[in-house]
């Protein structure tokens, strides 16, 4: 249930666009740019992935979306939300409260910290129904039980009637993505919705989120450094390092052929499930960087083995990742910001003497 | 830096680990930990029992690495602090080298404290604050008496400290001034301080980031093979286990439901709950996840303190039947030293 909202000169065709969002915290040091010039969008019915390490801004990007990022000491200073054509940005506070939890649902990763202790899980469910859908007594109560009998919580009448701590850690994630998908959204974003969650729970959670997807055409922002989770489920990827985006592409273009030296160290660096024992990991060297302190140039420049002298001076715009001709491939969408990202892939680039 | 030994002798420690009674640096033996739960206000009295390991056996050979996975609740952990005499098991054997720790006290445990070491998962809350990196990796040298004098011990820290990658020159640092993965090998370095034959690595990298998990795994593999230690590798995430160990066992509950060599395992994976669990895992590449057999589980792990009569899993098992109320199935070798408890398949 949308509320009338006013509709944004800059209109989009899709679901949710974000264009050139940045997001920066004030700190004692100075200002951090958690997120700075991220430019995405998500169709009906789609699944897009957001990967990333911790501190690389894929959670303030979502909560920038919501409008939930505290101010201060916080701040969006940049940039569109288009959602349905409206941008989220210039909406009232009012306004923007009955996006939340309605036509955007949104699931946390602490399932702990994220309900709260003296309401019952029905109570906290039900609440949503009141505010956006004017569900009220008996009729709300089915409806909730309907859903955490849906998330697969066991025996749901009485788990209604339940506080937060009387259920186990996979019960209480369970609790929230019901409230999440309580009132039917248009966009879910699951803020590594699963990743605390054992891997049989978490088949169970995103199997049924994804049976959302094709069922009532939700689309679906999972956010993850699970490179795994984001291969089964996702349709388009968007790869993030300290603050921007850094490729993106479907997932197929991605995983099979990585652009990024950050993309590919990243899938290399994971122990896959299929591949045989005793290969020796290909790690990135050195540490995620200090967002408050970040290098000149690309950020991933002092972790690159191929950087350039360029990488150090000058920041790399998302270009469209040609083939060796240097044509675009047909319907391609996957976008690269390297510059040497073509040398890499035709076997020009000369690689950086370890200091 | 020290010479690295990588795969020196991976031609022993690819298959199969302990072949015999000697050749076994642990044996674990029908290993119970029971924690008692009591009840009444002015009479207590023990009204039950977690179950938290409930017979479980396996053996362990130098240099080698058996990992243990199983989800959250399976046991795994508490399997890892009974060897080390962290818990005291309820019932069983445990022998390291022959002797039996279950049967020493705790001041004979001493020279073993430091030939088994442990390595938790959390590197925030595994290493005191209040002490400086060099304090930590030096505490064990003074505790077991591996270090003479002050220069020395001084010299020995700054080797380990380097060893595991660090600058020595951050000695006198404190944990709260290094990131996630330093720590971890603070924490590496301090069992190996000891200079163990046996580490038990809970977790270690599950906290960790993708990029720093793949240093880190690296790093124990590198020390295993120079200084042929035998690793208890204890993590949920299968990848990881399989990447790193020799054997794995699977634990569900508080029982081995399978163990098989890593290869073995993962090829020719045979218990349901081995597959089910297998089959949650997804692979990091798109076209490959669209053929794979998705096999989902319903419900939750039961509770150990009233687990399910006969099979453990058979609740939440596909194949289950009747019969499976019944028999508790035993862990059985399938040949080539493949086990698995299943009477369905």
């Amino acid at each position: 249930m949308t509320p009338d909202l006013p509709t944004a000169k800059a209109g989009s065709t899709h679901l949710l666009e974000v264009r050139n969002l940045a997001t920066r915290f004030a700190t004692s040091g100075g200002y951090v740019q958690a997120v700075d010039g991220v430019s995405f969008h998500i169709d009906e019915g789609e699944i897009l992935g957001l990967v990333g390490e911790s501190g690389c801004g894929k959670s303030v990007t979502s909560l920038s979306v919501m409008r939930l990022i505290p101010n201060p000491p916080g701040e969006i200073t940049d940039g569109e939300v288009l959602f349905e054509g409206t941008d989220l940005r210039q909406i009232s506070e009012q306004e923007m409260r009955r996006v939340r939890g309605g036509s955007i649902g949104m699931i946390f990763q602490e399932p702990m910290t994220s309900l709260n202790p003296v309401l019952t899980v029905g109570r906290q469910i039900t609440e949503a129904f009141e505010i956006h859908l004017d569900l009220k007594g008996r009729a709300a109560r089915d409806r909730a039980v309907e859903i955490l009998n849906r998330v697969g919580l066991p025996d749901p009448s009485k788990k209604f009637d339940d506080y937060p701590h009387q259920l186990s850690g996979g019960q209480r994630q369970r609790a929230m993505i019901a409230m999440a998908i309580s009132c039917n959204p248009r966009l879910l974003i699951a803020d590594e919705a699963t990743t605390a969650l054992d891997v049989t729970i978490q088949a169970q959670i995103l199997e049924l989120l994804q049976s959302l997807c094709d069922e009532f055409k939700m689309a679906l922002l999972i956010i993850t450094h699970n490179l795994g989770v984001v291969a089964r489920y996702a349709q388009r990827v968007a790869v993030m390092y300290a603050g921007k985006i850094i490729e993106s592409g479907t997932a197929d273009e991605i995983y099979a052929a990585p652009q990024h030296p950050y993309t590919t160290g990243l899938l290399s660096s994971v122990p896959r499930l299929d591949a045989s024992a005793r290969d020796r990991l290909e790690s990135i060297e050195g540490e995620i960087p200090d967002l408050a302190n970040l290098p000149a140039g690309c950020a991933f420049e002092p972790r690159c083995r191929w950087a350039v002298d360029r990488c150090g001076i000058e920041s790399p715009v998302q270009l469209p990742v040609r083939l060796s001709q240097g044509r675009l491939a047909e319907g391609t969408v996957h976008q690269v910001a390297c510059w040497e990202s073509e040398n890499i892939a035709a076997g020009t680039a000369l690689e950086k003497q370890p200091s | 830096m020290t010479t690295r030994l990588v795969g020196q002798d991976s031609s022993d420690r690819g298959g199969i680990g302990a072949d015999s009674e000697t050749n076994t640096t642990l044996s674990v033996n029908d290993l119970k930990v029971h924690f008692p739960i009591s009840s009444g206000f002015l009479i207590r009295r023990q009204t039950g029992a977690v179950k938290a390991v409930d017979g479980v056996s396996f053996d362990v050979a130098p240099g080698e690495t058996l990992g243990l996975v199983g989800e959250s609740g399976s046991g795994k952990t508490t399997t890892g602090r009974a060897i080390l005499q962290l818990q005291r098991p309820t019932s069983g054997s445990v022998q390291f080298r022959g002797v039996e720790l279950t049967a020493v006290s705790a001041k004979q445990m001493r020279p073993f404290r430091s030939e088994m070491q442990i390595i938790f998962q959390d590197p925030y809350g595994s290493l005191n604050p209040r002490m400086s990196a060099g304090q930590i990796v030096g505490e064990p040298l003074t505790v077991h008496g591996l270090a003479g004098d002050k220069n020395q011990r001084r010299d020995r820290v700054a080797e380990l400290l380097e060893r595991v990658g660090m600058n020595p020159a951050m000695i006198g640092r404190y944990p709260h001034e290094f990131s996630g993965g330093q720590r971890q090998r603070i924490g590496i370095a301090r069992a190996l301080a000891g200079e163990p034959s046996f580490i038990v690595c809970d977790e270690p990298v599950s906290a960790l980031d993708v990029s720093i998990q793949a240093q880190i795994l690296n790093l124990l593999t590198d020390l295993q093979a120079e200084f042929n230690i035998s690793y208890l590798f204890i993590a949920h995430d299968l990848s990881v286990v399989r990447h790193i160990s020799d054997r794995v066992a699977v634990m569900y509950l508080g029982k081995i439901m399978e163990l098989a060599s890593s290869e073995d395992l993962y090829e020719n994976p045979t218990h349901p709950y081995t597959r089910a669990l297998m089959s949650a895992v997804p692979i990091p590449d798109p076209i490959l996840e669209r053929r794979r057999e998705r096999i989902v589980l319903a419900g939750d792990i039961p509770s150990p303190i009233n687990p399910p009569s006969g099979c453990v899993f058979r609740t939440r098992c596909p194949i289950a039947t009747e019969e499976c109320a019944e028999v508790v199935p035993e862990l059985i070798d399938r040949g080539n030293r493949h086990q698995v408890a299943c009477i369905k398949v």
